[in-house]
């Protein structure tokens, strides 16, 4: 278990730069995830730390030994790819053995079992250890592909969209069995993904990548409630926020640009006059699409204050993030 | 603008039974959805009401009129793939015009026509281009041009956004619903995404395993469950489910389980053996003086809210709280529900046990 170390990583390809200047440390036992959109250069970070990805500049460091010159089997990592990746005619249990046999890791007979147990255990699929790999769900063959990482207690691992080919429903319980295995063994993990909710539930911290360049870092809170641009903003919260102009408002004119609103930015009943669009009810909340002089706003309706479409709502903005003209976090200036 | 009635609509493939006797009615200008896993038979219901599939039995009205053995141009009806099929050696304004040019429309008649449908669609300044270049997003655009440009009684949609990506998806989806709302058309969507139905639904027929499960606004389905497997299916997480042996009889306001007394809905209904009581993860709070305890496993910090994972005595128990609410994992919590949300089961059909809260809500199922 190790720290990573990037400093002013960068890499092209021809003319497109991938990743830009990228300094970022990922301490100990700590659970990272880069999120950001199709090419904002998630993946091409993951590879060049695995050493699947040469580097143009920078350095790479992992437990403090500089790994720019070595190879991939050598850099101690181990990567979970997006589309499983098993041997169709083996077992789940020499599946799970196989990087343990490996020439570089000469791990005696006894301990491969005993460590392929325990794995298997823990990702309860110990049951299935003599099946063929053919013979699993989806969601299995996925977890013995997890589990074929674990097996080998590299410095760290990384992780490109495990979860991304699964269902709703099985995405949903390997987050949280995920995130236990990963606290439970303190393992160091780097994992990439667009989707918003695994990056809120399961990092200890998030780093958001925007056109290949680390734009902030810090835990899901701090990048939830304390964004410092309006990209970062709309990475997280589901519905998005509204980016509205400050003058739209009469209690914001003249203390931003921009300001941000949340649903937990909204209050009801005071300020100016929203004509309600259309009601979504989804269940745990109840989604109002307002228009306020043109600008559509997406809320939350009050608990027990159904507002029906072609009624209006007063509503007031409160604690608003605000941002400059190019869409940087700024303080708000007193009106 | 069209009504479809589907009256004991079946489908079967040799053996296999792709929909059993299924009714129910799509009213004018509706925003209707089908949902369910994959294999409920949900994409050949659709079929069916499209034409693409004849019915082993059971009726189709549209406007009042029997159509289910008609074949699919004498319907009247749109349908949108999930993937898009453009002609790919014409460019966009060849392909919208297609429809109307296969149906003999005056060619100006055809450019005034086209011009329409792209305004709506924002899709004028790509006419000229050939649909090979054009983005994922621009392409479903296109091929909704082209359903829209025939101005059908009817739209079928097949997953028609299941092969974008999540960010994507969700700006579409609102596009969609926005340009229904402009149209008025009645559409038929089929989609397994429980969010998107609740999100851009009038109306959701959930299905299962060729059956029917529930049909209704997405508040009730949400709200008043029919069965376990709809409580299961609609809301992420899902219901919570606690199993217990006891009984019910008509005017009841309590269960008991285990050591506790649960205040729920006044029932109407006889019912005894294993139960299941379901709360959603929202109707459990966390209190200092509840009177189930249990102790935090995890939490999924989700922004607005988050997902408090707890062990019980019961069984394991998510709640959403507010993210502004203080737990960390491993502290003893006690917690209350609110009783008026609860559903109770019987375990042994999975269906609701009717109660004041569901009344009258399943009678036309």
């Amino acid at each position: 278990m190790s720290e990573v170390i990037l400093e002013n990583l960068s890499k092209s390809f021809g003319d497109e730069k991938a990743v830009i200047d990228m300094n970022m440390t990922i301490e100990n036992g700590s659970f990272v995830v880069l999120l950001g959109p199709t090419g904002a250069g998630k993946t091409t970070t993951l590879r060049l730390i695995s050493g699947l990805e040469a580097m143009d500049t920078g350095n790479i460091s992992i437990d403090g030994r500089n790994v720019n010159n070595e190879t991939p089997a050598q850099r101690d990592v181990a990567m979970v790819f997006q589309q499983y990746s098993l041997y169709p005619h083996l077992t789940v249990r020499n599946n799970l053995a196989f990087p343990l046999r490996s020439p570089i890791l000469k791990t005696p007979n006894d301990e491969i079992e005993r460590k392929v147990n325990e794995v298997a255990e823990t990702l309860q699929i110990s049951a299935k250890l003599d099946n063929k790999a053919t013979e699993l769900s989806g969601g299995e063959m996925q977890r013995v592909s997890i589990g074929r990482a674990l097996v080998r207690d590299p410095a760290i691992f990384l992780m490109d969209e495990p979860l991304s080919s699964l269902d709703a429903r099985l995405r949903a319980d390997l987050r949280i069995e995920l995130k236990r295995i990963q606290s439970d063994l303190g393992s160091t993990l780097l994992y990439v993904t667009h989707d918003q909710i695994e990056a809120m539930t399961m990092a200890t911290h998030v780093g958001v990548l925007q056109e290949g360049r680390l734009v902030q870092f810090g835990t899901p809170r701090e990048i939830y409630e304390n964004p410092n641009s309006v990209y970062v903003a709309s990475r997280l919260g589901l519905p998005r926020i509204n980016i509205l102009p400050a003058a739209l408002f009469q209690s914001t004119q003249g203390e931003a640009h921009n300001i941000g609103l949340r649903p937990e930015h909204i209050v009801y009943g005071e300020g100016d006059e929203a004509s309600v669009k259309r009601v979504e009810h989804l269940g745990d909340q109840t989604r109002l699409h307002l228009d306020l002089n043109g600008h559509a706003i997406t809320a939350i309706s009050p608990p027990g204050n159904p507002h029906a479409a072609g009624t209006t709502v007063k509503i007031k903005p409160i604690n608003p993030l605000c941002f400059n003209e190019s869409g940087d976090r700024i303080e708000r200036r007193s009106a | 603008m069209a009504e479809i009635v589907i009256k004991n609509l079946r489908k079967d493939f040799g053996d296999f039974t792709a929909v059993k006797e299924s009714s129910f009615t799509i009213e004018d200008g509706e925003f209707f959805m089908l949902l369910g896993p994959s294999g409920c038979g949900k994409t050949t219901t659709l079929r069916m009401i499209a034409g693409l599939e004849l019915p082993s039995s059971g009726q189709i009205y549209l406007d009042g009129e029997e159509i289910s053995q008609r074949p699919p141009s004498q319907r009247d009806i749109a349908f949108v793939f999930q993937m898009f099929a453009l002609y790919p050696h014409m460019n966009v304004r060849k392909n919208i015009s297609y429809p109307l040019a296969s149906q003999g429309m005056k060619r100006r008649d055809i450019r005034a026509k086209v011009a329409e449908v792209s305004k709506i669609l924002g899709i004028e300044h790509m006419l000229d281009k050939p649909v090979g270049g054009l983005s994922g997003g621009d392409r479903q655009r296109v091929a909704l041009g082209r359903a829209i440009v025939r101005e059908p009684k009817a739209f079928m949609m097949d997953e028609p956004l299941g092969a974008l990506d999540a960010e994507f998806r969700e700006h579409m989806s609102e596009e969609l619903r926005a340009l229904h709302d402009r149209m008025g058309a009645t559409t038929v969507y089929v989609t397994h995404d429980q969010l998107e139905a609740m999100q851009m639904g009038d109306k959701i027929v959930v299905m299962n395993n060729a059956v029917v499960e529930q049909f209704g606004t997405p508040s009730d389905i949400y709200d008043k469950p029919a069965t376990v497997f709809v409580a299961d299916f609609i809301g992420s997480p899902s219901m919570n489910f606690m199993s217990f042996d006891g009984s019910v009889t008509p005017g009841q306001t309590q269960v008991q389980i285990g050591q506790q007394q649960l205040d729920v809905p006044q029932q109407m209904e006889d019912k005894n053996g294993e139960l299941i009581l379901g709360i959603r993860p929202e109707h459990i709070s966390l209190t200092d003086s509840g009177s189930i305890r249990g102790q935090v496993n995890a939490i999924e910090y989700l922004g607005t809210t988050q997902i408090v994972v707890l062990e019980t005595n019961y069984g394991e128990l998510k709640a959403r709280v507010d993210s502004a609410q203080p737990v960390a994992v491993g502290e003893q919590v006690s917690v209350s529900f609110n009783a008026s949300t609860i559903t109770l089961f019987d375990k042994a059909s999975g269906h609701a046990i009717r109660s004041s809260l569901n009344d009258g809500a399943f009678d036309h199922v």
